[in-house]
C-alpha cells in the first residue's frame, strides 16, 4: 500500500488556482524529488499536504496511511509521522526552540499513548540529533529561528525532523540561501535519516542539493502540474538543458541567460 | 442632595468613626475628605476616566476596613511601621487635589506602612508586602492600603506589592517613595485580585539625582481595575516602567502613567504589554512630559497588544507634552492578533490549536516576564500566567 496517494489535487487561493490537477504516488522508503521553477506551485503542493488552511483544496482526494488526509487537522497530520521542513521558518520570539520541540515530541507522544518526556530526558534524547546536525546548546536555547542565519534555520529544521521521526518529510527548498559546507551537513542529515520506514519528498529549485540526496524519482512541477515523471538522471538533463529544455518558461533562468 | 453628595455621602459615616489619629494626621484626612466630597468619583466626561466608568464603585455601598499588609524580607536595618512621627514632611506631598480616589484613600489614612532604607543601605532580597482582602466574610469591605517609602542617598533595594482577596471589595491603595541621589530601585506590583474585586491604585514617585528606578505593574485580576503610575525624574535619573496586563471575561483595566521629566539628562523606559481575550477592555494611556528645563531627556514608549478575540477592546493613546528643544522622545503603538503563520508552524509540529495559542500568547508575554530581576517573582508570575490563559473556554 502506498504511503501517499495524491489523486488530482486542485488547489485555489483566493480566486487563483495554483495547484491544477496533481497525481503523485509515494511508497515507503522512496524519496521523491520534486523541481520546478519559482512559482510553479511547490511550496503550495507542501503545505496543501501539511494542512496549511489558507490553501482551499477545490477537487481531488489525498490518502495517507490509508487515511483521508485532507480530512485531518494539520496537528493530527504531524501526529500521525507527516513532517513538512518549512521554506521560510517562522521566527517564534519568547518560545525557547528546545521548549518548542518537546511540546512538539510529547504532543505526539500523547497521541500515540506514550508517557510524556521532561526536560531532562529530552536533553539526553536529542543529544546525538544535536551531534548529527552540529547544533549547538546555544541554538537550542534560543528563541525558536529568532535571529538565526538563513542556514541556522534550515539546519534547525532537520534538526526538528530528525527528533520527530516523521514516517513521511516534505522538504521544501532546505538547500535554498546554504552554502556547500552547510549543505553537506544538512543532507548528511537528512541521508542518515533515510530507511526503509520513511518516504520523503524534497522540493527543490536546483539540482545541486540532489546530488548529495540522492532520490529515487524526480518530478518536474511547473504552473501546478507535473509535467515529466523520471529517475534522477531527469535531475541531470534538467541541469544541461534548463526548464527550457522541456519547453517551460522560467523567469529567473532567462533573466541569467540573457 | 446633589449626584456628587449623594454618592460621597455614604463615606460619612465610615469617614467619621475612624480610629484616632495624631492631630496633623486628623487635619490631612479631613482636607483630604473635603476635597473628595468637592471632586465626587470622577465620570466618563473626565478627560482622564474617558473609557474607565467607576460608576458600580460610586454605586456600591462599601464599608471601610482596616488593612494590615504582611510585611517579610525586611531587614534588620530597615524602619518599618505605621505612618506617623516625621513621615509627615513626606507624606501626601504628591497631590492628592487632582485624583478623588488618592483624597480618599487619604481620608481613610489608619497606620498604612512606612519604610525609611537609611542612606547607604544594601537590602539583598525583595522587600514584600502582601495585601489580602476577604470579601466573603462581612459587609462589603472598601481597603485603603497606604505605603510611604523613603529610601536614602545610594540605597538599593527590591519592593513588591502584592493584591489578592476574594469575593467582592475595593481596594484603593497609595503607595508613594521619595528615592534620595543614587538610590536604585526595583519595585513590583502583581496585582491579582479576585474576579469580582474593584481595584484602584497609583504609584507615586519622586526619584532624585542620579536614580536609577524600575517600575513593573502586573494586572491579572480584578473587575475593574485603574492603575496609575507617576514618576518625577531629576537630573540623570532613569526611569523604567514595565507592565503587563492580562484580562478576559468581563474585566477592564486602564493603565494610566505619567512619567515627568522635570530636569536635565533623564532617560525613561517604558513598555506596557496587553493581552485581551473575551469581552474585556483595557486602556493605557501614556503622558510624557518633558519640562523647559529638562534638555537632553531622552525618552522611549512602548504599549503592545494581543488581543485574541473580536469583542475585546482595547485604547492606547500616547500623550507627549515636551516643552524642551534638545530631546529624543519616542513613542508607539501596536495592536494586533495572533500571527497565522506561526499558529501553522507551531501545529504542524503536532502541537495543537489551544496549546499553540496558549504558547504564543505565553510567548507575547515573555519578554515583560525576562525583565523581572526576582526568580520567585518570574517563576510565581510564570504560574499565574498559565493558568489564566487556560481559563479561556476551550
Ligand atoms: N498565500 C498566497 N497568497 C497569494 N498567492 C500565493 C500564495 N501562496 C502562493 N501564491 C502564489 O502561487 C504561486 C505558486 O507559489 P509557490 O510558493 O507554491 O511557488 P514555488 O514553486 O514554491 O516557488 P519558489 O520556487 O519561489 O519557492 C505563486 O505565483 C505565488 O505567488
Ligand atoms: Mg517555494
Amino acid at each position: 500500500m502506498a504511503l501517499l496517494e495524491i489523486k488530482n489535487l486542485h488547489a485555489t487561493v483566493g480566486e487563483r488556482e495554483i495547484l491544477k490537477g496533481i497525481d503523485l504516488t509515494v511508497d515507503a522508503g522512496e524519496v521523491h524529488a520534486i523541481m520546478g521553477p519559482n512559482g510553479s506551485g511547490k511550496s503550495t503542493l507542501a503545505q496543501v499536504l501539511a494542512g496549511r488552511e489558507v490553501y482551499a483544496v477545490t477537487e481531488g482526494q489525498v490518502t495517507y496511511s490509508g487515511k483521508d488526509l485532507l480530512g485531518m487537522k494539520p496537528e493530527d497530520r504531524a501526529r500521525e509521522g507527516m513532517f513538512l521542513a518549512f521554506q521560510y521558518p517562522v521566527e517564534i520570539p519568547g518560545i525557547s526552540n528546545t521548549y518548542f520541540l518537546r511540546a512538539a515530541l510529547n504532543a505526539r507522544r500523547k497521541y500515540e499513548g506514550l508517557p510524556e518526556v521532561d526536560a531532562f530526558d529530552f536533553l539526553e534524547l536529542v543529544r546525538e540529533k544535536m551531534k548529527l546536525l552540529e547544533m549547538d546548546q546555544a541554538l537550542l536555547n534560543r528563541p525558536v529561528n529568532t535571529g538565526f542565519s538563513g542556514g541556522e534555520k534550515k539546519r534547525n529544521e532537520i534538526f526538528q525532523m530528525a527528533v520527530l521521526e516523521p514516517k513521511l518529510a516534505i522538504l521544501d527548498e532546505t538547500d535554498s540561501g546554504l552554502d556547500i559546507d552547510a549543505l553537506k551537513l544538512v543532507a548528511h542529515g537528512v541521508n542518515a535519516l533515510r530507511g526503509p520506514e520513511r518516504s520523503m519528498i524534497v522540493v527543490t529549485h536546483y539540482q545541486r542539493l540532489l546530488d548529495y540526496i540522492v532520490p529515487d524519482y524526480v518530478h518536474v512541477l511547473a504552473d501546478g502540474r507535473l509535467v515529466k515523471s523520471g529517475g534522477k538522471e531527469l535531475a541531470l538533463q534538467l541541469e544541461e538543458t534548463g526548464y527550457a529544455g522541456l519547453g517551460i518558461a522560467d523567469e529567473e533562468e532567462a533573466v541569467g541567460r540573457v | 442632595m446633589t449626584p456628587v453628595a449623594e454618592q460621597t455621602g455614604a463615606w460619612l459615616e465610615s469617614f467619621t468613626r475612624q480610629h484616632p489619629a495624631a492631630p496633623w494626621i486628623r487635619q490631612l484626612r479631613e482636607e483630604a475628605f473635603a476635597r473628595f466630597t468637592q471632586m465626587g468619583f470622577p465620570t466618563t466626561h473626565d478627560e482622564e476616566w474617558r473609557f474607565t466608568n467607576v460608576a458600580p464603585i460610586a454605586r456600591s455601598r462599601f464599608q471601610f476596613r482596616d488593612i494590615v499588609g504582611q510585611v517579610s524580607g525586611l531587614p534588620a536595618n530597615v524602619q518599618a511601621g505605621a505612618i506617623a512621627g516625621d513621615a509627615r514632611q513626606w507624606l501626601a506631598k504628591q497631590a492628592f487635589d487632582q485624583n478623588a480616589f488618592v483624597a480618599l484613600n487619604t481620608a481613610f489614612l489608619n497606620g498604612g506602612l512606612f519604610l525609611r532604607i537609611p542612606r547607604g543601605t544594601v537590602v539583598e532580597g525583595p522587600i514584600e508586602v502582601v495585601y489580602s482582602v476577604d470579601g466573603q466574610v462581612g459587609n462589603l469591605p472598601h481597603v485603603g492600603p497606604r505605603m510611604l517609602v523613603v529610601a536614602g542617598a545610594d540605597t538599593q533595594f527590591t519592593l513588591i506589592e502584592r493584591y489578592t482577596g476574594q469575593g467582592r471589595y475595593l481596594t484603593n491603595a497609595v503607595t508613594e517613595i521619595v528615592a534620595g541621589e543614587g538610590a536604585v530601585i526595583d519595585h513590583y506590583k502583581v496585582q491579582h485580585e479576585s474576579g469580582e474585586a474593584f481595584h484602584i491604585g497609583s504609584l507615586f514617585a519622586n526619584l532624585g539625582r542620579s536614580v536609577n528606578f524600575s517600575a513593573t505593574s502586573i494586572a491579572m485580576g480584578g473587575a475593574l481595575v485603574r492603575n496609575d503610575v507617576n514618576v518625577t525624574l531629576s537630573e540623570g535619573t532613569e526611569a523604567t516602567l514595565n507592565g503587563l496586563y492580562v484580562v478576559n471575561g468581563s474585566q477592564h483595566v486602564d493603565n494610566h502613567t505619567t512619567i515627568d521629566h522635570a530636569k536635565p539628562h533623564g532617560t525613561s523606559h517604558e513598555l506596557y504589554k496587553g493581552i485581551l481575550d473575551g469581552k474585556a477592555g483595557a486602556v493605557f494611556n501614556g503622558r510624557i512630559m518633558v519640562r523647559k528645563d529638562a534638555q537632553k531627556t531622552d525618552s522611549k514608549q512602548t504599549n503592545k497588544n494581543l488581543v485574541l478575540s473580536d469583542e475585546a477592546v482595547i485604547n492606547t493613546k500616547p500623550e507627549l507634552q515636551i516643552f524642551a528643544d534638545d530631546v529624543r522622545c519616542t513613542h508607539g503603538a501596536t495592536i494586533g492578533q495572533l500571527d497565522a503563520e506561526s499558529m501553522f508552524y507551531l501545529q504542524s509540529r503536532g502541537i495543537g490549536k489551544d496549546d499553540a495559542r496558549n504558547l504564543l500568547t505565553y510567548a507575547f508575554a515573555q519578554d515583560i516576564v525576562d525583565r523581572i530581576k526576582v526568580q520567585s517573582l518570574r517563576d510565581s508570575l510564570e504560574r499565574i500566567l498559565f493558568e489564566k490563559l487556560h481559563e479561556r473556554p476551550q
